[in-house]
């Protein structure tokens, strides 16, 4: 194992650390081994802490440590929201310290315990966190190693370790525990290490298959969320709301609320939030309050919107480009011009945003659902001009974020509250709230002219995001002659998404695959091809043949003489943050009434090496499962700042019905770095089912999503 | 106006002194600290509220604590009897059907309220009766396999 720098200090004096004293720090986790680490690739997009600004430990965001019981703790601002993350991460560290799996606690999310993480998104933590907390359990297996080498005087070379004791395999009677050689020791390592390659193979816990470790609590009620905690003299919030986005509150009158038995208004600004120790009369007092707004005149809907964003005077960066794309179109014999329209999505979580705002002497404790404690925690110090010390930032189990539990307005809300009533505030978001102040999958419009020659190779590929940004928009098949380019909000000009965006589980790779794969599937319709052996023809990236094949053999795929074969198989493929997918789907259509069945969704995928099968096998079906509601029903309805969907009556999400059966396969790759888990199956299966809808009708639709009324159209168009 | 309430909650007398209006779902959750059952959307459309009244299952947002008056209600906290988990919570931990873990203590009494009243049912009963249950994390097919093998438990293996 390479080291790129480490430096060992023994806690004895002080350092030129800047933040909380070594005293201090020991004080609140006890003494023991210390490993800080940063958990992240030098590639990926994390924000890092300023300099100076964060205390504890000022830019290592993890550490481990060996507590003299010989437990190993590992400390991270990450967060579990269903991932199955701390399984993986258990994992990771029983290989690497030789403990039992039981031995190891994850502590997350709690900004008091856990040094700084930027957030948990992007299926980054097992991809960055992994490699980087190996290092930091080779490190300090190393210098448990060496203080069992003092202690034994054996030469620590010569010294094994089985779950968590160091023996001489020479001399089995000389050994000791981590836990002894822990005791009473304060030694701290700071790791900083860039990621590598390394060879996975020899272990005993990774690339095996557990199940999740949170599953108990789960099923017997007992995991807490945050909406569950209560403190004592807690009071409830319900939020005057306008009642569509660009209200403005001019004026309010709540002298009837207060009426209702126990009932506080407070206001600030333009946070009126009504308070009862019973929320159900929160609800009622909040009823009763008078509240006029101004609204702005703001034309836009859910179906002028993509007329706007072409329209709109974008900036356009052009992201990749290669060859000449010109010369390409020259070289084609049949150029395809297509256009697709992707709608904004909600997150939908069954959990709604809470949080729980306590200020108790000079102190802020702030409970919540959110995948951002640590910027949580950065907006309440400045809001309330307070140390970052006197903040504190707990995050309990979070029932789902998907990206939208980042933006903690609800949290800010209950503190806010809490501060100017003098008393614990628990604020729960009603489902209404949910649809109104999400921070929506961006809607967007593609625009992607390609052409082939006539043996059926791309010549030249043109391709426009507007507003949905250009994650998965990668070429990924071999085309000498191509162009990506972004078209993004001008500054200074009108808003044109007038909906907050932000992050939804593979943020925008879901609209890029969908339009790079129906774009290929029309190319290979233009070469009267069979869609598998026109996309093997113009694939060269091995990983991807390799993915694609596994699916194919699989599914037990026969190629057609004619495409579309009536046969109802769509087939598509994606990348997404390193990670391959393939999948291939077959679908069932009741052409009288427009509604389109998946029978059956195969899928390979590559994600370099895999932790936990298992858990990523979890993770795959959930994505395809949750990938049958932007391919079916999600879009959000909007007239203006009005959202016409607000709640899951008209927001329909996937139901047991609607999944197929789902095989999958992971292709593991022990001798390569691990990719992200948790997002890509989602990113192909519009385009799967799409194609599969053409294969079947030979009818093709380009908006989102596949609607019962869409499908009639469409076929009515053939 | 309030009044006092009593009914069965997981098979304990239980009396309350509340206004007969507020919502079942509340009044476990904030007045009797049962906060497993769990709310998602507050108009019967999730099924994260499940609970069993009388050995049906009903969604707590959707009725008044005073309709249960007189009657039983079990919720997630009182599935396990004396320690051991009930067929289905044990089926969930077996089958990892769960992922955030918020929809499951209302699939999960959902699925009970299944299995009581028909003990020999079939995958596509399951799947029938599992309908308007919602998970957001695509937990589905573990679930189903799940209820499947807790039926067959309930049934005696067979
Ligand atoms: S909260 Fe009762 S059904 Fe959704
Ligand atoms: S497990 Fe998250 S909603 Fe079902």
């Amino acid at each position: 194992m390479k080291k790129e720098k480490s430096n060992t200090q023994v806690a004895s004096g002080t350092t030129g650390r800047r933040g909380m004293e070594r005293r201090d720090f020991f004080k609140l986790v006890g003494g023991g081994v210390v490993i800080f680490f940063l958990p992240r690739c030098s590639s990926d997009p994390v924000p890092v802490a300023e300099p100076g600004k964060r205390s504890l430990p000022k830019d290592y965001n993890a550490f481990l440590k060996i507590d003299e019981d010989g437990t190993v703790n590992c400390y991270t601002g990450k967060i579990e929201q269903g991932q199955g993350i701390i399984m993986s991460l258990v994992q990771i560290m029983a290989d690497d310290l030789n403990v039992p799996m039981e031995k190891i606690k994850m502590v997350m999310g709690d900004t008091e315990l856990c040094p700084w993480d930027g957030g948990t998104w992007g299926s980054m933590t097992i991809r960055s966190f992994g490699p980087n907390m190996r290092r930091a359990a080779a490190e300090a297996k190393g210098v448990l190693l060496e203080l069992a080498a003092n202690k034994l005087k054996v030469p620590a070379t010569q010294l094994v370790v089985v779950d968590g004791v160091i023996f001489d395999p020479a001399n089995p009677g000389k050994s000791v525990t981590y836990g002894e050689l822990a005791k009473g020791k304060k030694i701290e390592k700071f790791l900083d290490v860039k990621p590598e390659v390394e060879d996975y193979s020899k272990f005993t816990f990774i690339g095996k298959s557990f199940k999740r470790n949170d599953a108990k609590i789960k099923v017997t009620g007992e995991a807490k969320y945050t909406g569950d905690l209560k403190l004592p003299g807690m009071l409830f919030a319900r939020i005057l709301r306008p009642k569509s986005l660009s209200g403005k509150l001019a004026s309010v009158d709540y002298s009837e609320a207060e009426k209702v038995p126990g009932t506080t208004v407070v206001r600030d600004g333009e946070l009126v939030g009504v308070l009862n120790a019973n929320l159900v009369l929160a609800g009622r007092a909040l009823e009763m309050v008078k509240a006029e707004y101004t609204y702005d005149e703001i034309k836009v809907d859910n179906k002028t919107i993509f007329e706007a964003m072409i329209k709109a005077d974008t900036t356009a960066d052009v992201e990749t480009t290669a060859g000449d794309i010109e010369a390409g179109f020259k070289q084609c014999d049949k150029i395809i011009e297509t256009e697709i329209h992707d709608p904004f999505l909600a997150h939908a979580f069954i959990e709604p945003h809470s949080a729980l705002a306590q200020f108790e002497n000079d102190k802020l404790t702030v409970w919540a659902s959110s995948q951002t404690p640590y910027p949580l925690q950065d907006a309440l110090a400045k809001h309330f001009s307070m140390p970052l010390n006197k903040v504190r930032v707990i995050v309990p189990f979070v029932g789902g974020g998907f990206g939208g539990k980042s933006k903690n307005q609800q949290a800010m809300e209950a503190a806010i509250l809490a501060k100017v009533c003098g008393k614990p505030v628990m604020v729960t978001w009603t489902r209404e709230e949910e649809f109104l102040y999400d921070n929506f999958h961006s809607a967007g419009v593609l625009k992607i002219k390609s052409g082939i020659d006539k043996s059926g190779l791309i010549k030249a590929w043109d391709y426009h995001a507007y507003f949905c940004g250009t994650r998965g928009s990668e070429i990924v098949y071999d085309v000498p002659n191509h162009k990506i380019t972004a078209h993004y909000h001008k500054e200074n000009t009108p808003q044109v998404h007038i909906l907050d965006t932000g992050p939804w589980r593979a943020p925008n790779n879901n609209t890029n695959t969908l339009g790079r794969e129906l774009q290929i599937d029309r190319l290979a319709a233009a070469a009267k091809m069979d869609p598998l052996e026109f996309r093997l023809k113009n694939l060269k990236d091995q990983r991807m043949i390799d993915t694609l094949k596994a699916a194919a053999d699989l599914f037990g795929y026969v190629p057609s003489k004619k495409y579309p074969s009536g046969r109802g198989i769509g087939i598509a493929v994606g990348t997404d943050v390193g990670t391959l997918v393939a999948e291939i789907a077959e679908i069932e259509i009741d052409k009288k009434t427009g509604k389109v069945k998946v029978k059956r969704i195969v899928c390979a995928q590559d994600m370099g090496l895999c932790v936990n099968p298992h858990g990523a096998t979890m993770q795959l079906e959930g994505c395809i499962t949750m990938a049958l509601g932007y391919t079916f029903s999600e879009e959000i309805r909007f007239e203006g700042g009005n959202i016409i969907d607000r709640n899951y009556d008209t927001y329909e999400l996937p139901r047991f019905s609607w999944v197929p059966k789902i095989e999958s396969i992971i292709l593991q790759r022990m001798d390569q770095p691990p990719h992200g888990g948790g997002e890509p199956a989602i990113i192909a299966v519009g385009a799967v089912v799409g194609n599969a809808i053409f294969d079947a009708t030979g009818a093709r639709l380009f908006q989102m999503p596949y609607t019962p009324e869409r499908v009639l159209e469409a076929l009515k168009k053939g | 106006m309030e009044e006092t309430i009593s009914f069965q909650l997981n098979g304990k007398q239980t009396e309350i002194k509340i206004d007969p209006t507020q919502t079942l779902l509340w009044v476990l959750r904030n007045d009797l600290g049962l906060t497993g059952t769990k709310f998602g959307c507050g108009i019967g459309f999730c099924g994260s509220c499940t609970v069993l009244l009388d050995n049906e299952p009903v969604r707590s947002c959707s009725i008044s604590v005073g309709e249960v008056k007189g009657k039983s209600v079990v919720t997630i906290e009182g599935l396990a009897k004396d320690g051991e988990l009930h067929p289905v919570q044990k089926a969930f931990v077996e089958h990892d059907a769960l992922q955030c873990g918020f929809c499951t203590p209302g699939m999960i009494m959902n699925a009970a309220g299944l299995l009581i009243k028909n003990p020999s049912i079939t995958r596509d009963e399951i799947k029938a009766g599992m309908e308007d249950n919602l998970c957001r994390c695509g937990a589905h097919i573990h679930i189903i396999d799940a209820v499947e093998t807790a039926a067959k438990e309930m049934r005696g293996g067979k």
